[in-house]
Protein backbone atom coordinates (compact mmCIF):
# COMPACT_ATOMS: atom_id res chain seq x y z
CA UNK A 1 0.00 0.00 0.00
CA UNK A 2 1.08 3.59 -0.47
CA UNK A 3 1.78 6.33 2.04
CA UNK A 4 -0.60 9.11 1.50
CA UNK A 5 0.12 11.93 -0.08
CA UNK A 6 0.88 14.06 3.22
CA UNK A 7 3.54 11.92 4.59
CA UNK A 8 5.83 11.28 1.26
CA UNK A 9 9.37 12.08 1.74
CA UNK A 10 10.62 14.11 -1.40
CA UNK A 11 12.82 11.26 -1.85
CA UNK A 12 9.82 8.34 -2.79
CA UNK A 13 7.95 11.18 -4.45
CA UNK A 14 7.66 11.50 -8.13
CA UNK A 15 4.89 13.99 -8.61
CA UNK A 16 4.66 16.80 -6.40
CA UNK A 17 2.32 19.63 -6.79
CA UNK A 18 1.37 22.46 -4.22
CA UNK A 19 -1.34 25.25 -4.27
CA UNK A 20 -1.98 24.67 -8.82
CA UNK A 21 -3.91 27.28 -10.21
CA UNK A 22 -4.80 26.94 -13.53
CA UNK A 23 -7.11 30.01 -15.02
CA UNK A 24 -8.89 30.59 -18.61
CA UNK A 25 -9.89 34.35 -18.68
CA UNK A 26 -12.20 34.95 -15.34
CA UNK A 27 -13.07 30.84 -14.87
CA UNK A 28 -10.86 29.30 -12.53
CA UNK A 29 -10.52 25.77 -13.70
CA UNK A 30 -8.06 24.47 -10.89
CA UNK A 31 -8.02 26.14 -7.74
CA UNK A 32 -5.11 25.56 -5.40
CA UNK A 33 -4.89 21.66 -6.31
CA UNK A 34 -1.94 19.69 -4.06
CA UNK A 35 -1.11 16.27 -4.99
CA UNK A 36 1.84 13.64 -4.46
CA UNK A 37 2.29 10.87 -5.99
CA UNK A 38 4.33 7.83 -5.06
CA UNK A 39 6.69 5.95 -6.86
CA UNK A 40 4.93 3.30 -8.82
CA UNK A 41 1.78 4.53 -7.64
CA UNK A 42 -1.24 4.10 -9.70
CA UNK A 43 -3.40 6.95 -9.47
CA UNK A 44 -6.76 7.37 -10.97
CA UNK A 45 -8.34 10.81 -11.14
CA UNK A 46 -12.55 11.00 -11.66
CA UNK A 47 -14.31 13.80 -12.31
CA UNK A 48 -17.09 15.46 -14.52
CA UNK A 49 -16.64 16.96 -17.82
CA UNK A 50 -15.35 20.12 -17.15
CA UNK A 51 -14.52 19.73 -14.02
CA UNK A 52 -10.97 20.55 -15.04
CA UNK A 53 -9.24 17.30 -14.81
CA UNK A 54 -7.73 17.46 -18.68
CA UNK A 55 -6.64 20.98 -17.62
CA UNK A 56 -5.06 19.19 -14.46
CA UNK A 57 -3.21 16.46 -16.69
CA UNK A 58 -2.13 19.20 -19.35
CA UNK A 59 -0.42 21.29 -16.77
CA UNK A 60 1.37 18.13 -15.65
CA UNK A 61 2.68 17.59 -19.10
CA UNK A 62 3.35 20.48 -20.01
CA UNK A 63 1.40 21.40 -22.52
CA UNK A 64 -0.69 24.44 -21.21
CA UNK A 65 1.47 27.29 -22.64
CA UNK A 66 -1.10 30.00 -23.11
CA UNK A 67 -2.95 28.90 -19.58
CA UNK A 68 -2.75 31.46 -17.31
CA UNK A 69 -1.75 29.97 -13.29
CA UNK A 70 0.91 29.44 -10.74
CA UNK A 71 1.99 27.02 -8.78
CA UNK A 72 4.66 24.50 -7.51
CA UNK A 73 5.16 21.39 -9.92
CA UNK A 74 7.91 18.76 -9.53
CA UNK A 75 7.63 16.34 -12.26
CA UNK A 76 10.23 14.15 -13.89
CA UNK A 77 11.75 14.72 -17.06
CA UNK A 78 11.36 11.00 -18.88
CA UNK A 79 7.12 11.44 -18.62
CA UNK A 80 5.23 9.50 -20.92
CA UNK A 81 1.85 10.62 -21.92
CA UNK A 82 -0.91 8.76 -23.77
CA UNK A 83 -3.87 10.51 -25.24
CA UNK A 84 -7.34 9.69 -25.71
CA UNK A 85 -6.58 9.37 -29.68
CA UNK A 86 -3.48 6.96 -30.19
CA UNK A 87 -2.22 9.53 -32.01
CA UNK A 88 0.21 8.00 -34.50
CA UNK A 89 1.74 9.47 -37.30
CA UNK A 90 -0.38 8.08 -40.57
CA UNK A 91 2.81 8.42 -42.79
CA UNK A 92 5.19 6.28 -39.95
CA UNK A 93 4.99 2.54 -39.68
CA UNK A 94 4.13 0.63 -36.37
CA UNK A 95 7.79 0.56 -35.32
CA UNK A 96 8.88 3.78 -36.57
CA UNK A 97 5.55 5.43 -34.45
CA UNK A 98 7.32 3.35 -30.97
CA UNK A 99 10.62 4.79 -31.66
CA UNK A 100 9.99 8.19 -33.18
CA UNK A 101 12.64 10.61 -32.14
CA UNK A 102 14.66 7.60 -30.42
CA UNK A 103 18.34 7.48 -31.43
CA UNK A 104 18.81 4.28 -34.07
CA UNK A 105 19.80 0.63 -33.12
CA UNK A 106 19.08 0.91 -29.42
CA UNK A 107 15.51 2.71 -30.59
CA UNK A 108 14.76 -0.57 -32.85
CA UNK A 109 15.84 -2.90 -30.34
CA UNK A 110 13.77 -1.38 -27.60
CA UNK A 111 10.80 -0.95 -29.37
CA UNK A 112 10.46 -4.19 -31.46
CA UNK A 113 10.89 -5.75 -27.73
CA UNK A 114 7.66 -2.95 -26.60
CA UNK A 115 5.72 -3.77 -29.17
CA UNK A 116 6.06 -7.49 -28.79
CA UNK A 117 5.02 -6.74 -24.46
CA UNK A 118 1.64 -5.26 -25.60
CA UNK A 119 1.28 -8.32 -28.45
CA UNK A 120 1.71 -6.50 -31.77
CA UNK A 121 4.85 -9.02 -32.76
CA UNK A 122 5.25 -8.87 -36.41
CA UNK A 123 3.36 -6.11 -37.03
CA UNK A 124 6.25 -3.53 -37.03
CA UNK A 125 5.95 -2.41 -40.69
CA UNK A 126 1.87 -2.39 -40.58
CA UNK A 127 0.64 1.67 -41.32
CA UNK A 128 -1.33 2.44 -38.42
CA UNK A 129 -4.43 2.79 -40.79
CA UNK A 130 -3.99 -1.05 -40.85
CA UNK A 131 -4.76 -1.50 -37.21
CA UNK A 132 -7.84 -1.60 -35.40
CA UNK A 133 -8.81 1.28 -32.99
CA UNK A 134 -7.76 -1.02 -29.87
CA UNK A 135 -4.41 -1.82 -31.52
CA UNK A 136 -3.83 1.59 -32.14
CA UNK A 137 -3.72 2.03 -28.46
CA UNK A 138 -1.23 -0.65 -27.74
CA UNK A 139 1.35 0.70 -30.43
CA UNK A 140 0.64 4.53 -28.63
CA UNK A 141 0.98 2.54 -24.92
CA UNK A 142 4.32 0.77 -26.41
CA UNK A 143 5.60 4.36 -27.49
CA UNK A 144 5.29 5.61 -23.87
CA UNK A 145 6.62 2.59 -22.71
CA UNK A 146 9.63 2.21 -24.65
CA UNK A 147 11.25 5.41 -23.14
CA UNK A 148 11.11 3.78 -19.68
CA UNK A 149 8.86 6.95 -18.01
CA UNK A 150 9.21 7.28 -14.76
CA UNK A 151 5.78 9.03 -14.70
CA UNK A 152 2.92 8.07 -17.37
CA UNK A 153 0.22 10.55 -17.87
CA UNK A 154 -3.22 8.80 -19.56
CA UNK A 155 -5.71 11.35 -20.90
CA UNK A 156 -8.88 8.51 -21.15
CA UNK A 157 -6.81 6.21 -22.92
CA UNK A 158 -9.86 3.88 -23.73
CA UNK A 159 -12.22 6.25 -23.97
CA UNK A 160 -12.73 5.62 -27.67
CA UNK A 161 -12.08 2.07 -27.55
CA UNK A 162 -15.87 -0.65 -27.35
CA UNK A 163 -16.38 -2.07 -24.00
CA UNK A 164 -14.87 -5.49 -24.89
CA UNK A 165 -11.54 -3.49 -26.14
CA UNK A 166 -11.24 -2.14 -23.09
CA UNK A 167 -11.34 -4.55 -20.67
CA UNK A 168 -8.84 -6.64 -22.38
CA UNK A 169 -6.67 -3.28 -22.69
CA UNK A 170 -7.17 -2.41 -18.41
CA UNK A 171 -5.17 -5.91 -18.06
CA UNK A 172 -2.78 -5.00 -20.38
CA UNK A 173 -2.58 -1.87 -18.96
CA UNK A 174 -2.40 -3.07 -15.15
CA UNK A 175 0.07 -5.75 -16.16
CA UNK A 176 2.37 -3.33 -17.83
CA UNK A 177 2.04 -1.21 -14.83
CA UNK A 178 3.36 -4.17 -12.72
CA UNK A 179 6.08 -4.99 -14.65
CA UNK A 180 7.46 -1.12 -15.12
CA UNK A 181 6.34 0.43 -12.25
CA UNK A 182 6.21 3.79 -13.57
CA UNK A 183 3.54 5.87 -11.28
CA UNK A 184 0.72 6.88 -13.03
CA UNK A 185 -1.63 9.52 -13.53
CA UNK A 186 -4.83 8.09 -15.22
CA UNK A 187 -7.75 10.81 -16.12
CA UNK A 188 -10.93 9.39 -16.84
CA UNK A 189 -15.16 9.03 -16.52
CA UNK A 190 -15.29 5.77 -16.15
CA UNK A 191 -15.32 5.05 -12.24
CA UNK A 192 -15.27 1.35 -12.84
CA UNK A 193 -12.11 1.67 -15.07
CA UNK A 194 -10.23 3.87 -12.13
CA UNK A 195 -11.67 1.21 -9.18
CA UNK A 196 -10.36 -1.65 -11.70
CA UNK A 197 -6.77 -0.25 -12.03
CA UNK A 198 -6.20 2.17 -9.55
CA UNK A 199 -4.23 2.12 -5.91
CA UNK A 200 -5.49 5.33 -5.23
CA UNK A 201 -8.98 7.68 -6.15
CA UNK A 202 -9.04 11.13 -6.59
CA UNK A 203 -12.25 13.20 -7.57
CA UNK A 204 -11.76 16.56 -8.96
CA UNK A 205 -15.00 18.66 -8.87
CA UNK A 206 -14.83 22.49 -9.85
CA UNK A 207 -11.18 22.66 -9.57
CA UNK A 208 -11.06 20.99 -6.23
CA UNK A 209 -9.93 17.46 -4.86
CA UNK A 210 -12.94 16.50 -3.40
CA UNK A 211 -11.77 12.80 -2.50
CA UNK A 212 -8.57 11.08 -1.79
CA UNK A 213 -9.20 7.41 -1.43
CA UNK A 214 -6.98 4.69 -1.29
CA UNK A 215 -8.03 1.27 -2.34
CA UNK A 216 -7.02 -1.54 -0.83
CA UNK A 217 -8.47 -4.60 -2.85
CA UNK A 218 -6.94 -7.37 -4.25
CA UNK A 219 -5.93 -7.62 -7.43
CA UNK A 220 -6.83 -8.36 -10.11
CA UNK A 221 -10.33 -7.01 -9.33
CA UNK A 222 -13.70 -8.39 -9.43
CA UNK A 223 -16.55 -6.21 -10.57
CA UNK A 224 -19.28 -8.08 -8.42
CA UNK A 225 -17.04 -8.45 -5.25
CA UNK A 226 -19.89 -6.11 -2.79
CA UNK A 227 -16.42 -3.99 -1.64
CA UNK A 228 -16.05 -2.92 -5.38
CA UNK A 229 -19.85 -2.14 -5.33
CA UNK A 230 -19.30 0.00 -2.09
CA UNK A 231 -16.57 2.02 -3.10
CA UNK A 232 -18.35 2.69 -6.72
CA UNK A 233 -21.41 3.83 -4.64
CA UNK A 234 -18.96 6.30 -3.28
CA UNK A 235 -17.68 7.58 -5.84
CA UNK A 236 -20.60 8.34 -7.86
CA UNK A 237 -22.32 9.94 -4.71
CA UNK A 238 -19.12 11.93 -4.97
CA UNK A 239 -19.40 12.77 -8.66
CA UNK A 240 -23.01 13.65 -7.86
CA UNK A 241 -24.34 10.74 -9.72
CA UNK A 242 -26.88 8.86 -7.26
CA UNK A 243 -27.40 5.04 -7.52
CA UNK A 244 -30.49 3.26 -6.63
CA UNK A 245 -29.31 2.05 -3.52
CA UNK A 246 -28.58 5.31 -2.57
CA UNK A 247 -31.98 6.52 -2.91
CA UNK A 248 -33.23 4.35 -1.07
CA UNK A 249 -31.43 4.76 1.81
CA UNK B 1 -6.56 -8.39 -39.36
CA UNK B 2 -5.56 -8.32 -42.92
CA UNK B 3 -2.14 -7.43 -43.45
CA UNK B 4 -1.39 -5.44 -46.65
CA UNK B 5 -4.88 -5.39 -48.31
CA UNK B 6 -5.17 -3.63 -51.42
CA UNK B 7 -8.28 -1.30 -51.93
CA UNK B 8 -11.25 -3.42 -53.04
CA UNK B 9 -10.68 -6.48 -50.76
CA UNK B 10 -10.40 -3.65 -47.49
CA UNK B 11 -13.85 -2.57 -48.89
CA UNK B 12 -15.77 -5.50 -49.57
CA UNK B 13 -14.31 -6.86 -45.51
CA UNK B 14 -15.43 -3.53 -44.12
CA UNK B 15 -18.77 -3.74 -45.90
CA UNK B 16 -19.78 -7.41 -44.92
CA UNK B 17 -18.28 -6.98 -41.37
CA UNK B 18 -20.91 -3.23 -41.25
CA UNK B 19 -23.58 -5.75 -42.36
CA UNK B 20 -23.36 -8.30 -39.75
CA UNK B 21 -22.89 -6.56 -36.87
CA UNK B 22 -25.74 -3.75 -37.79
CA UNK B 23 -28.27 -5.38 -40.28
CA UNK B 24 -30.79 -7.88 -38.23
CA UNK B 25 -33.72 -8.52 -39.97
CA UNK B 26 -36.89 -8.47 -38.38
CA UNK B 27 -38.40 -11.23 -40.70
CA UNK B 28 -36.75 -13.92 -42.42
CA UNK B 29 -36.42 -13.09 -46.42
CA UNK B 30 -34.66 -15.66 -48.84
CA UNK B 31 -31.61 -13.54 -50.13
CA UNK B 32 -30.86 -14.22 -53.76
CA UNK B 33 -27.48 -12.81 -54.49
CA UNK B 34 -25.00 -11.08 -52.21
CA UNK B 35 -26.64 -8.16 -50.64
CA UNK B 36 -26.22 -4.71 -53.57
CA UNK B 37 -26.34 -1.21 -52.47
CA UNK B 38 -29.47 0.48 -53.25
CA UNK B 39 -28.25 4.22 -53.03
CA UNK B 40 -25.31 5.15 -54.61
CA UNK B 41 -24.52 5.26 -58.87
CA UNK B 42 -23.78 1.17 -58.21
CA UNK B 43 -20.97 -0.71 -59.59
CA UNK B 44 -18.29 0.52 -61.60
CA UNK B 45 -18.76 -0.60 -65.19
CA UNK B 46 -15.63 -1.92 -66.79
CA UNK B 47 -13.69 0.22 -69.20
CA UNK B 48 -16.11 2.88 -67.88
CA UNK B 49 -13.25 5.44 -68.34
CA UNK B 50 -12.23 4.74 -71.83
CA UNK B 51 -16.43 4.52 -72.74
CA UNK B 52 -16.38 8.52 -73.51
CA UNK B 53 -13.26 9.03 -75.64
CA UNK B 54 -13.86 5.99 -77.35
CA UNK B 55 -17.69 7.19 -78.63
CA UNK B 56 -15.93 10.30 -79.28
CA UNK B 57 -13.76 8.75 -81.80
CA UNK B 58 -16.16 6.78 -83.30
CA UNK B 59 -17.84 9.85 -84.10
CA UNK B 60 -15.06 11.18 -85.83
CA UNK B 61 -14.41 8.27 -87.84
CA UNK B 62 -18.36 7.77 -88.76
CA UNK B 63 -18.78 11.86 -89.55
CA UNK B 64 -15.38 11.63 -91.93
CA UNK B 65 -16.17 8.24 -93.50
CA UNK B 66 -19.71 9.14 -94.26
CA UNK B 67 -18.49 13.02 -95.35
CA UNK B 68 -20.61 14.51 -92.82
CA UNK B 69 -17.52 16.47 -91.66
CA UNK B 70 -15.48 19.10 -93.90
CA UNK B 71 -11.81 17.89 -94.40
CA UNK B 72 -11.15 21.58 -93.91
CA UNK B 73 -12.95 21.82 -90.54
CA UNK B 74 -11.57 18.29 -89.41
CA UNK B 75 -9.45 16.17 -91.59
CA UNK B 76 -10.41 12.42 -91.23
CA UNK B 77 -8.81 10.22 -88.69
CA UNK B 78 -6.74 8.03 -91.31
CA UNK B 79 -5.16 11.51 -92.58
CA UNK B 80 -4.23 12.56 -89.48
CA UNK B 81 -2.36 9.19 -89.02
CA UNK B 82 -0.93 9.91 -92.63
CA UNK B 83 0.56 12.94 -91.34
CA UNK B 84 1.85 11.36 -88.22
CA UNK B 85 3.73 9.03 -90.38
CA UNK B 86 5.08 11.91 -92.87
CA UNK B 87 5.90 14.44 -89.51
CA UNK B 88 8.02 11.73 -88.29
CA UNK B 89 9.67 10.63 -91.61
CA UNK B 90 10.66 13.83 -92.09
CA UNK B 91 12.04 14.40 -87.98
CA UNK B 92 9.91 17.45 -87.50
CA UNK B 93 7.46 15.32 -85.06
CA UNK B 94 10.60 14.21 -83.33
CA UNK B 95 13.07 17.44 -83.67
CA UNK B 96 9.87 19.61 -82.35
CA UNK B 97 8.75 17.47 -79.95
CA UNK B 98 12.52 17.36 -78.12
CA UNK B 99 12.48 21.03 -78.19
CA UNK B 100 9.22 20.95 -76.43
CA UNK B 101 9.72 18.60 -74.05
CA UNK B 102 13.16 20.30 -72.94
CA UNK B 103 11.38 23.63 -72.71
CA UNK B 104 8.71 21.90 -70.10
CA UNK B 105 10.57 19.82 -68.25
CA UNK B 106 13.59 22.94 -67.27
CA UNK B 107 11.07 24.93 -66.46
CA UNK B 108 8.84 22.43 -64.26
CA UNK B 109 11.91 21.60 -63.11
CA UNK B 110 13.16 25.14 -61.95
CA UNK B 111 10.03 26.03 -60.84
CA UNK B 112 9.39 22.77 -59.20
CA UNK B 113 12.79 23.76 -56.63
CA UNK B 114 11.88 27.13 -56.74
CA UNK B 115 8.42 26.84 -55.33
CA UNK B 116 9.47 23.87 -52.46
CA UNK B 117 11.59 25.89 -50.80
CA UNK B 118 10.21 28.89 -50.60
CA UNK B 119 7.13 27.05 -49.45
CA UNK B 120 9.54 25.61 -46.85
CA UNK B 121 11.02 28.58 -46.36
CA UNK B 122 7.49 30.30 -45.82
CA UNK B 123 5.93 27.46 -43.82
CA UNK B 124 8.60 27.35 -40.93
CA UNK B 125 9.55 30.23 -39.86
CA UNK B 126 7.36 33.28 -39.55
CA UNK B 127 10.19 35.94 -40.95
CA UNK B 128 9.83 33.53 -44.20
CA UNK B 129 6.29 33.48 -44.36
CA UNK B 130 6.40 37.69 -44.06
CA UNK B 131 8.65 38.18 -46.79
CA UNK B 132 7.43 35.34 -49.08
CA UNK B 133 3.53 35.17 -48.74
CA UNK B 134 2.48 38.52 -50.12
CA UNK B 135 4.64 38.72 -53.15
CA UNK B 136 3.68 35.02 -54.03
CA UNK B 137 0.18 36.15 -53.55
CA UNK B 138 0.37 39.10 -55.65
CA UNK B 139 2.55 36.82 -58.31
CA UNK B 140 -0.74 34.50 -58.45
CA UNK B 141 -3.13 37.46 -58.77
CA UNK B 142 -1.00 38.47 -62.30
CA UNK B 143 -1.97 36.31 -65.26
CA UNK B 144 1.20 34.30 -66.34
CA UNK B 145 0.24 36.17 -70.49
CA UNK B 146 0.21 39.11 -68.63
CA UNK B 147 3.85 39.22 -68.06
CA UNK B 148 4.80 37.58 -71.32
CA UNK B 149 5.76 41.27 -72.55
CA UNK B 150 7.80 42.30 -69.82
CA UNK B 151 10.04 38.99 -69.82
CA UNK B 152 10.24 39.45 -73.55
CA UNK B 153 11.83 42.77 -72.43
CA UNK B 154 13.97 41.05 -70.14
CA UNK B 155 15.03 38.14 -71.76
CA UNK B 156 14.33 38.64 -75.44
CA UNK B 157 12.70 35.87 -77.28
CA UNK B 158 14.58 33.16 -76.87
CA UNK B 159 14.68 29.85 -74.82
CA UNK B 160 15.22 31.92 -71.32
CA UNK B 161 12.10 33.69 -71.66
CA UNK B 162 10.37 30.36 -72.41
CA UNK B 163 11.45 28.76 -69.75
CA UNK B 164 11.19 31.63 -67.37
CA UNK B 165 7.30 31.90 -68.21
CA UNK B 166 6.93 28.24 -67.55
CA UNK B 167 9.12 27.91 -63.75
CA UNK B 168 6.94 31.29 -62.38
CA UNK B 169 3.53 29.76 -63.75
CA UNK B 170 4.87 26.20 -62.35
CA UNK B 171 6.07 28.10 -58.65
CA UNK B 172 2.47 29.00 -58.08
CA UNK B 173 0.36 25.84 -57.44
CA UNK B 174 3.71 24.33 -55.93
CA UNK B 175 3.78 27.21 -53.56
CA UNK B 176 0.15 27.15 -52.72
CA UNK B 177 -0.31 23.47 -52.08
CA UNK B 178 2.97 22.93 -49.65
CA UNK B 179 2.87 26.08 -48.20
CA UNK B 180 -1.00 24.85 -46.95
CA UNK B 181 -0.25 21.33 -46.01
CA UNK B 182 3.04 22.69 -44.02
CA UNK B 183 0.43 25.10 -42.33
CA UNK B 184 -2.37 22.50 -42.00
CA UNK B 185 -0.20 20.13 -39.99
CA UNK B 186 -2.68 19.04 -37.13
CA UNK B 187 -1.44 20.86 -34.02
CA UNK B 188 -2.55 16.94 -32.15
CA UNK B 189 1.08 15.85 -33.85
CA UNK B 190 2.73 18.83 -32.44
CA UNK B 191 1.57 18.11 -28.94
CA UNK B 192 3.33 14.72 -29.38
CA UNK B 193 6.17 15.72 -30.73
CA UNK B 194 6.38 17.90 -27.56
CA UNK B 195 5.63 15.18 -25.20
CA UNK B 196 8.16 12.82 -26.83
CA UNK B 197 10.91 15.51 -26.36
CA UNK B 198 11.61 15.52 -30.12
CA UNK B 199 14.57 17.76 -31.21
CA UNK B 200 13.53 20.07 -33.78
CA UNK B 201 15.09 18.59 -36.78
CA UNK B 202 13.59 15.33 -35.91
CA UNK B 203 9.99 17.30 -35.41
CA UNK B 204 10.96 18.99 -39.25
CA UNK B 205 11.91 15.77 -40.68
CA UNK B 206 9.60 13.07 -39.28
CA UNK B 207 6.28 14.86 -38.40
CA UNK B 208 6.08 18.06 -40.85
CA UNK B 209 7.77 17.17 -44.11
CA UNK B 210 6.09 13.80 -45.12
CA UNK B 211 3.21 15.22 -43.59
CA UNK B 212 3.05 17.90 -46.04
CA UNK B 213 4.00 15.69 -48.69
CA UNK B 214 0.07 15.26 -50.33
CA UNK B 215 -0.20 19.01 -50.56
CA UNK B 216 2.89 19.13 -52.28
CA UNK B 217 1.96 16.12 -54.98
CA UNK B 218 -1.06 17.84 -55.15
CA UNK B 219 0.96 20.83 -55.95
CA UNK B 220 2.80 18.77 -58.62
CA UNK B 221 -0.27 17.39 -60.08
CA UNK B 222 -1.75 21.30 -60.92
CA UNK B 223 2.37 22.23 -61.82
CA UNK B 224 2.84 19.60 -64.41
CA UNK B 225 -1.07 20.79 -66.47
CA UNK B 226 -0.15 24.36 -66.28
CA UNK B 227 3.56 23.45 -67.10
CA UNK B 228 1.83 22.53 -70.73
CA UNK B 229 -0.42 24.72 -70.78
CA UNK B 230 1.69 27.38 -70.28
CA UNK B 231 4.18 25.85 -73.14
CA UNK B 232 1.48 26.28 -75.58
CA UNK B 233 1.26 29.74 -74.93
CA UNK B 234 4.75 30.67 -75.01
CA UNK B 235 5.23 28.61 -78.13
CA UNK B 236 2.36 30.38 -80.35
CA UNK B 237 3.84 33.43 -79.53
CA UNK B 238 7.70 33.78 -81.12
CA UNK B 239 8.73 30.46 -81.47
CA UNK B 240 11.03 29.22 -84.58
CA UNK B 241 11.02 25.69 -83.05
CA UNK B 242 8.29 23.17 -81.09
CA UNK B 243 5.08 22.00 -81.25
CA UNK B 244 3.63 24.79 -80.46
CA UNK B 245 5.24 26.53 -83.73
CA UNK B 246 4.57 23.30 -85.82
CA UNK B 247 0.77 23.90 -85.03
CA UNK B 248 1.07 27.76 -85.78
CA UNK B 249 2.80 27.08 -88.67
CA UNK B 250 -0.09 24.20 -89.91
CA UNK B 251 -2.37 26.78 -89.20
CA UNK B 252 -0.64 29.05 -92.11
CA UNK B 253 -0.93 26.75 -94.48
CA UNK B 254 -4.54 25.29 -93.35
CA UNK B 255 -2.96 21.96 -92.84
CA UNK B 256 -5.88 20.82 -89.96
CA UNK B 257 -4.36 17.10 -90.01
CA UNK B 258 -0.52 18.65 -88.52
CA UNK B 259 -2.66 20.71 -86.46
CA UNK B 260 -4.66 17.50 -85.04
CA UNK B 261 -1.37 16.13 -84.80
CA UNK B 262 0.16 18.59 -82.86
CA UNK B 263 -2.97 18.56 -80.45
CA UNK B 264 -2.73 14.81 -79.88
CA UNK B 265 0.90 14.89 -78.87
CA UNK B 266 -0.11 17.07 -76.32
CA UNK B 267 -2.98 15.52 -74.98
CA UNK B 268 -0.69 12.44 -74.73
CA UNK B 269 1.68 14.19 -73.27
CA UNK B 270 -0.46 15.55 -70.70
CA UNK B 271 -2.10 12.12 -69.66
CA UNK B 272 1.62 10.66 -68.97
CA UNK B 273 2.74 13.05 -67.12
CA UNK B 274 -0.40 13.15 -64.76
CA UNK B 275 -0.01 9.43 -64.94
CA UNK B 276 3.34 9.35 -63.88
CA UNK B 277 2.63 12.16 -60.89
CA UNK B 278 -0.04 9.76 -60.02
CA UNK B 279 2.55 6.68 -59.71
CA UNK B 280 4.74 8.74 -58.06
CA UNK B 281 1.76 9.83 -55.65
CA UNK B 282 0.56 5.92 -55.23
CA UNK B 283 4.54 5.20 -53.87
CA UNK B 284 4.98 7.39 -52.36
CA UNK B 285 1.74 7.70 -50.25
CA UNK B 286 1.14 4.34 -49.68
CA UNK B 287 0.41 4.80 -46.07
CA UNK B 288 -2.68 6.52 -47.33
CA UNK B 289 -4.03 3.36 -49.38
CA UNK B 290 -5.86 2.12 -46.83
CA UNK B 291 -8.07 5.09 -46.63
CA UNK B 292 -8.62 6.37 -50.42
CA UNK B 293 -10.20 2.95 -50.86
Amino acid sequence: MAPHSSQLKSASRTVHVRNLIRRFATKTILDRVDLDIAEGEFVALLGRSGSGKSTFLKALAGLDYDVEGTGTLEIPDNLSVVFQDARLLPWRTVIQNVTLGLPGAVGQEAGRKALAEVGLEGREAAWPNQLSGGEQQRVALARSLVRQPSLLLADEPFGALDALTRLKMHDLLRELCARHRPAVLLVTHDVDEAISLADRILVLDEGHLIEDLQIDLPTPRDHGDPRFAKIRTQLLGRLGVDTPRRRAA
Amino acid sequence: MATIWDADEAKSSRSSSRESAYTVPAVARPVTSRNRRKLGPGPAIPFGLQMGPALLVLFWVAGSAFGWIDPRILSAPWTVIEAFGRLIEQGRLQDNFVTSATRALLGLSIGLVIGTILAVTAGLSRIGEALIDGPVQIKRAIPTLALIPLLILWFGIGEGMKVTTIALAVIIPIYIHTHNALRSIDSRYVELAETLRMSQKDFIVQVVLPGALPGFLLGLRFAVTLCWVSLVVVEQINATSGLGYMIELARNYGQTDVILVGLVVYVLLGLVSDGLVRLLERRVLSWRRTLAS
